[in-house]
C-alpha cells in the first residue's frame, strides 16, 4: 500500500523503528542531522530505509534568503538524496540564514513580489539540483508583518503554481498561526488547494510562559491537541488520503506511545480511503 | 522594505534587545522573543549535546549559561549544528567563572574530539598482519597518516583523560572523588574503527609518534621521535596499540583493510 502515517524519528529511537511492522509506515528526519563527512552518524540511516520508506525535511536550506541556497548544504542535502532516496522531500517557507551567519530556527518571510521571486527562485534551484519536486510547509507564525501584501494562501499558492513544488500542509502550524495571528484556521485550510498537497504534519504545541494562550508555541513537545486532531479530520475528509506525519522533537515519549498516536492518524486516513465519497459529501 | 536591508535588520534584532530602525516596532511585537529564545535554546542545546563531560562535570545550569556566552560570542555559521561548539575548549580557558576549573578546558577539548571523531570522512585503517609480512626496510621507508577520525593530545599537569572517562561513565568515580586522582599530566587519543567512537589513554611518546605521522615523516623517522621523546619506551607495544585502535591509515592498498571506517 502507500503511504498512510509516519513519524518524525531521532536515532536513540532508529532500532525500535526499523523492526516495527504497520501497513504504510514511514518516517521522517531532518537531513541537517545527518551531514556528516563520514562515519556511523550517516550509516545509521541505512538500516531504517531499508526497513521503510523514508522522508527528508528539512530545516536549513533557507529558501526564503534574499541569496541563493549555501552551495555546500545542497550538496549534503543532494549526496543524502542519491543515498537513501527519499519517498518525500520537503522544506519551509522561511529563512535561517543570512551573510555567513546561521540560525536554528524558521524566520518569517514577508510576503512581497521581491520575496516570491527569491523563493521561486531558490527553490527551482533545489529541484534542478535534486531532480524532484519538493513540498514546501507553512511555518507557525509569531508576528504581523506590516509590509505583506498577499496572504500566505496566495503566496503559496503562487509559489506552487511557478515552480511545480507541493505543499506541506502542518495543521500544527496554522492552528498556531491562526491563534497567534486572529484568523479561522478552518478557512484556511478550506481553502489550500487539494491537489497541491503532497504531506500533512501534525504536531503539539506548547502556551507560551508569559502569555498563556494568547501566544502559543510550535514546540513539538506534547501530544497532538485534540482542536488540531479535528481540523486534521476536516482537511482529509475534504482532500482525502495524504501521507501524515507525527511530529515530536521535544519530551520524547517511548515507542510504543509514537506509535499509537501514529495509528490514530492512520485510523482517520483509512477511514478516508474506504468511504471516500461519503465523506466528502458531508464536508 | 527591501528583502535585503529587513533580514539585515532582523538577524540583527535576534541578537540585541535593544533595535532601532524600520524593525523597532517588529521586534517590539511580544512574538519576537519566541524567535530570540528558540535561537539560543537551539544553540544552547547543540553545545550541551557535544559537550556531555563538561556539563556532567559543570552541572546542566553552569553549562548552560557559559554556552550563552559562547553562542553570542561565536553563533553558528551552518545550518547543522552536529559540528557546532569548535573553540568552546577555547572559550572556557578564558571564561571568568571557569577560573576555579582550570581542569575543565581539557576536558572539553576531549569531548570535542570526540565529535570531530565522529563526523570524519572515512578511510581504510593500516593492517597490522599487513606489516608483520614486510621487509624492515620497506617497513622502515613507509609514510603512515593518522585515519582523518584520530585526534591525540597531550595535557600536561592535568589528568585530563581519568577526568573526561570518569564523566562520561566510562571509568568509575574514584572512592574519593576527584581530587584522590594522581595529579600529572596525561595523553588521550580518540579513533573511529567499526564506527564505534573510542578514546584511550596513551604515553607521550605515542602523541610524538602521530605528529611525525601527521607530518608526513616515515615509519622509522616516526618511531624515532617517540624514542626521543621517551628512550625508554616500548616501541612495539606502542606500535601495535595505535594500530589496533585503527589510529593510522595509508593511501597503499597493499597495507590496509576495510575500506569504509
Amino acid at each position: 500500500m502507500g503511504l498512510s502515517a509516519g513519524l518524525g524519528i531521532k536515532p536513540a529511537q532508529f532500532t525500535l523503528a526499523t523492526a516495527e511492522h504497520a501497513d504504510g509506515l514511514w518516517f521522517e528526519v531532518h537531513p541537517e542531522n545527518y551531514f556528516a563527512d563520514g562515519g556511523p552518524r550517516v550509516r545509521c540511516l541505512d538500516s531504517l530505509r531499508a526497513a521503510h520508506p523514508l522522508s527528508l525535511h528539512g530545516v536549513g536550506l533557507s529558501l526564503g534568503s534574499v541569496g541563493r541556497p549555501a552551495r555546500a548544504h545542497l550538496e549534503r542535502l543532494h549526496q543524502l538524496c542519491t543515498r537513501l532516496e527519499p519517498v518525500l522531500v520537503s522544506e519551509h517557507l522561511a529563512w535561517s540564514r543570512w551573510d555567513d551567519r546561521s540560525v536554528p530556527d524558521l524566520l518569517p518571510v514577508p510576503r512581497t513580489q521581491e520575496a516570491l521571486d527569491c523563493v521561486s527562485r531558490n527553490i527551482a534551484i533545489v529541484q534542478e539540483t535534486l531532480g524532484r519536486t519538493i513540498a514546501l510547509e507553512n511555518p507557525s507564525h509569531y508576528l504581523t508583518l506590516a509590509f505583506d501584501e498577499m496572504s500566505e494562501l496566495d503566496f503559496l499558492t503562487e509559489l506552487v503554481r511557478r515552480t511545480g513544488c507541493g505543499l506541506l500542509v502542518d495543521v500544527s502550524n496554522v492552528f498556531v498561526s491562526a491563534n497567534n495571528l486572529g484568523f479561522d484556521p478552518a478557512d484556511w485550510l478550506a481553502a489550500v488547494p487539494a491537489t497541491a498537497i503532497h504531506e500533512i504534519h501534525l504536531a503539539g504545541h506548547s502556551e507560551d510562559p508569559l502569555l498563556g494562550g494568547q501566544l502559543l508555541i510550535d514546540s513539538h513537545d506534547h501530544a497532538v491537541d485534540a482542536r488540531v486532531w479535528s481540523l486534521f479530520e476536516g482537511l482529509i475528509a475534504r482532500i482525502g488520503s495524504r501521507p501524515t506525519l507525527i511530529e515530536r522533537d521535544e519530551h520524547i515519549p517511548d515507542f510504543v506511545t509514537l506509535m499509537a498516536e501514529r495509528n490514530r492518524a492512520a485510523m482517520i486516513l483509512e477511514q478516508a480511503i474506504v468511504a471516500p465519497s461519503r465523506q466528502r459529501a458531508s464536508a | 522594505m527591501k528583502l535585503h536591508a529587513y533580514q539585515r535588520d532582523f538577524m540583527a534584532a535576534l541578537w540585541h534587545d535593544v533595535v532601532v530602525g524600520p524593525l523597532a516596532a517588529l521586534s517590539a511585537q511580544p512574538g519576537f522573543a519566541v524567535y530570540r529564545n528558540t535561537v539560543m535554546k537551539g544553540c544552547v542545546d547543540a553545545l550541551e549535546a557535544n559537550y556531555p563531560a563538561v556539563t556532567a562535570l559543570v552541572g546542566r545550569d553552569w553549562l548552560r549559561a557559559a554556552a550563552a556566552g559562547f553562542v553570542s560570542e561565536s553563533p553558528p555559521t551552518q545550518a547543522s549544528l552536529l559540528d557546532y561548539g569548535a573553540g568552546f575548549a577555547d572559550f572556557l580557558a578564558r571564561f571568568p567563572p571557569a577560573a576555579e576549573l582550570p581542569w575543565l578546558a581539557s576536558v572539553a577539548q576531549l569531548d570535542r574530539d570526540w565529535t570531530e571523531s565522529h563526523l570524519a570522512p572515512d578511510a581504510s585503517t593500516v593492517d597490522p598482519v599487513s606489516l608483520v609480512a614486510t621487509s624492515p626496510a620497506t617497513l622502515a621507508g613507509l609514510c603512515l597518516r593518522p585515519h582523518p577520525a584520530s585526534r591525540w593530545r597531550w595535557s600536561a599537569d592535568i589528568p585530563a583523560f581519568s577526568l573526561w572517562s570518569i564523566s562520561r561513565g566510562l571509568a568509575p568515580q574514584p572512592e574519593n572523588g576527584f581530587a584522590s586522582l594522581p595529579w600529572r599530566g596525561e595523553g588521550a587519543l580518540t579513533t573511529r574503527d567499526a564506527d564505534r567512537v573510542e578514546t584511550t589513554a596513551i604515553p607521550r611518546a605515542a602523541c610524538a609518534m602521530l605528529d611525525a605521522c601527521a607530518a608526513g615523516e616515515t615509519f622509522s623517522a616516526a618511531a624515532a621521535a617517540a624514542l626521543t621523546l621517551d628512550p625508554a619506551i616500548d616501541l612495539p607495544t606502542l606500535i601495535s596499540s595505535l594500530l589496533r585502535t585503527g589510529a593510522l591509515t595509508t593511501d597503499d592498498p597493499h597495507f590496509t583493510k576495510d575500506h569504509t571506517r
